[in-house]
């Protein structure tokens, strides 16, 4: 078959006429025009379905589209249906960051709720950077960090340990060991812990950094039985803390006399582990499955009613449904036309709401959230029970273990 | 004194786990020279055998221990059976197939039962610890030690006492002068890996109430598994029970005067080191190439 000029270019022309009217939002530049067009408002969900975090962030994306889909069954943000676009960035740093770039430029999405890890946050910060997008991130970190376009509504350092730390060295004693996995988080909690310590008169006998994802704790525990710390601090993530706990179960320690205190043990892990491993030991967050309010009985009854009734809610998946409600509270308030991510930080910024752990707000400095900590112990039946709670919300300080650094309005401030 | 010693049986007790996961790699790997991929695979599925058995027919671990071995052992020879049975003299390509296998096997277990951690109940009488010589330790991990030592004394007795084990070394010295002999090699080798997958799905049954349960468990077993395999000699099976022995050891040793992350970086390099210099492993049979 030869190729003639003349059909050739008939040819051509047919086919770009077709891609003319074909594809004619390839033709749109204007993105400020498909914000909130058609009485749609897109946002992003970005938690990995498969992959090595995926047992966790699978939780996050349920309460994340059950709290969408709640709002858009009230009727949605004035009148207007939030439309979720569900990706799965696989618990992949570099595929969060390439399916970040796909919601907010391709999807043009307002904004994104997504992330576990540290790692995926900070791949995927550089996106909404440079676009000036939003990013609503549920998970309790290690602080320090200090982004206009990221909205914090899980714990910093501070928030869970200010009450933790004093009431257990009063509780038990001043000999702690701190064992946690070897990457950033761990470490700053056990910075901040040490600087605690070191106020209240306390000794840290041992610290310690295992491999992510170590599951041989045997060495580990003839540590603690010939240290015989009061306290073992515990920052161990993963399946590694069901690990931890089954072992130090095993080896017949006794959590009376050298409990386990943990920023990362929650309802999740107490059920891989079985409830006998965990009973007995401790945990600080603002949020635990139990906790009786009226705002937190209704959330868990509408997830066990939307996803199962042998689901369990916990301290990471309680911010992915209020953050979505903040996230349309600040929504609400702006005409159409002006929903963009830019906005929507600004309207978002002091919004409160009765969250199910209680009255939460989002700081208007640093775009974290004041939050209520509680501890609780865990119990046989693979629940917690609330020993304490704060008595006042705390306010979130990420620079708190840095006394001379702040994060303001206007960004990261050196003293 | 007392730390000593406890920190002795810790590293025998982990010594014991390396051996279990290990024993059936070598054996298929010792016999039929196939680089099994998919062994940590098999180890994951004795490990959601024990869960499923104990979760739905309410069978308790050391009672479903033999249903276990013969479920992994079944799967490991249907495999061989209708994949690695075709790629014998391309050992290049059994990698890739199991390496595929494994990956098959991980998601098809995320498909059916999900990817949450799961659960396996310690046997009800082993859980708690027992005081011996003077230390403290887990009855669980000491029926575990005891257990991986029978394994490896009854392996030892179907190689080298037993006629099927004599046939086995046969063929793994010269599978053609076998074959004249009148050996079945085929069925030969589709015994030993259906007994190594099985070995492997024990190891995992027996982990599981000391770790967790999860898809992606298998990986970082196979990878120990390797190491013992080289640094012990391909082909022997003192070599693999004497180089857990030392890892087990340097691993618990170094972890407790160190800590975890050095103690596994330390034991890698060492690994190098010995296979620069005994590139055969520590204890290699000498056998005719």
């Amino acid at each position: 078959m030869t190729v003639k000029r003349r059909t050739f270019l008939k040819g051509t022309v047919a086919a770009g006429a077709f891609a003319a009217t074909g594809f004619p939002h390839i033709w749109i530049k204007d993105s400020s025009l498909a914000r909130a067009a058609e009485g749609e408002i897109k946002v992003g969900v970005l938690f990995s379905l498969t992959g090595t975090t995926a047992i966790v962030e699978e939780s996050l994306n349920k309460a994340t589209v059950m709290a969408i889909e709640e709002i858009n069954d009230q009727g949605g943000i004035n009148g207007m249906k939030i439309v979720p676009v569900i990706e799965d960035p696989a618990s992949d740093p570099a595929t969060f960051a390439e399916k970040a770039r796909k919601l907010v430029l391709g999807d043009k999405c307002v904004s994104v709720f997504g992330s576990y890890t540290s790692a995926s946050r900070k791949a995927v910060l550089p996106v909404f950077e440079k676009r000036n997008n939003l990013y609503f991130y549920p998970t309790l970190y290690e602080g320090r960090e200090c982004s206009k376009n990221v909205i914090y509504t899980g714990a910093v350092p501070n928030q869970q340990q200010d009450e933790f730390v004093p009431w257990l060295v009063e509780k038990f004693g001043k000999r702690w060991s701190l064992i946690g996995s070897n990457y950033i988080y761990p470490k700053e909690e056990n910075n901040y812990c040490k600087k605690l310590l070191a106020g209240l008169g306390a000794e840290v006998v041992n610290e310690e950094y295992v491999p992510l994802g170590h599951s041989e704790f045997s060495s580990v525990i003839n540590k603690f039985q010939s240290d015989k710390p009061d306290v073992i601090f515990s920052t161990v993530v993963g399946d590694s803390v069901v690990a931890l706990h089954r072992q130090y179960r095993a080896d017949g320690l006794d959590p009376e006399k050298m409990p386990m205190a943990s920023l990362t043990t929650s309802e999740n892990e107490v059920a891989a582990m079985g409830g006998d491993a965990a009973a007995g030991h401790f945990t600080s967050a603002p949020y635990f499955m139990v906790w009786d309010s009226p705002e937190n009985v209704k959330f868990v009854d509408a997830y066990r009613k939307r996803w199962g009734a042998d689901k369990v809610t916990h301290f990471v998946s309680e911010p992915c449904y209020f953050q979505v409600h903040l996230f349309k509270q600040a929504v609400e308030k702006l005409a159409p036309s002006d929903i963009t991510p830019p906005n929507i930080r600004e309207a978002i910024k002091g919004e409160e709401m009765i969250a199910p752990q209680g009255k939460v707000r989002i700081e208007k400095k640093n775009l974290h959230t004041w939050l209520w900590p509680k501890i609780g112990v865990a119990k046989s039946d693979g629940q917690f029970e609330i020993l304490k709670q704060s008595a006042d919300w705390l306010e979130p300080v990420p620079y708190k273990a840095y006394e001379n650094q702040d994060c303001t309005e206007e960004g990261l401030k050196e003293s | 004194m007392e730390t000593l010693t406890a920190q002795i049986v810790t590293g025998l007790s982990i010594s014991s786990i390396l051996l279990l996961v290990a024993l059936g790699l070598a054996i298929i790997y010792g016999t039929t020279g196939v680089i099994n991929m998919a062994h940590g695979e098999f180890v994951m599925l004795g490990a959601y055998s024990a869960w499923f058995l104990q979760t739905f027919f309410g069978i308790g671990l050391i009672e479903s221990l033999v249903v276990i071995f013969a479920m992994v052992a079944a799967l490991g020879w249907v495999i061989e059976r209708v994949v690695i049975r075709y790629l014998y003299r391309r050992p290049l390509d059994t990698i890739l197939a199991t390496w595929g296998i494994g990956v098959m096997a991980q998601q098809a277990i995320r498909l059916s039962v999900g990817g949450e951690l799961r659960y396996v109940e310690m046997p009800p009488v082993m859980d708690g610890s027992i005081v011996l010589l003077g230390i403290e330790m887990s009855a669980f991990r000491l029926f575990v030690l005891v257990l991986a030592i029978a394994l490896f004394a009854f392996t030892w007795y179907l190689m080298y006492r037993t006629t099927i084990g004599m046939k086995l070394r046969a063929i793994t010295q010269n599978r053609e002068i076998a074959s004249c002999f009148g050996i079945n090699s085929g069925r030969i080798y589709s015994f030993t890996f259906a007994y190594g997958a099985g070995l492997a799905g024990l190891a995992g049954a027996l982990v599981s109430p000391l770790k967790s349960v999860s898809p992606e468990m298998g990986t970082t077993y196979v990878v120990d598994a390797f190491m013992i395999v080289v640094l012990g000699g391909v082909e022997s099976l003192i070599g693999t029970m004497a180089s857990s022995a030392i890892l087990g050891q340097l691993y618990g040793f170094v972890a407790f005067f160190s800590n975890d992350t050095f103690a596994k970086a330390l034991v890698l390099l060492a690994i190098v080191v010995v296979i620069r210099f005994r590139p055969q492993g520590l204890f290699a049979a000498k056998v005719r190439a």
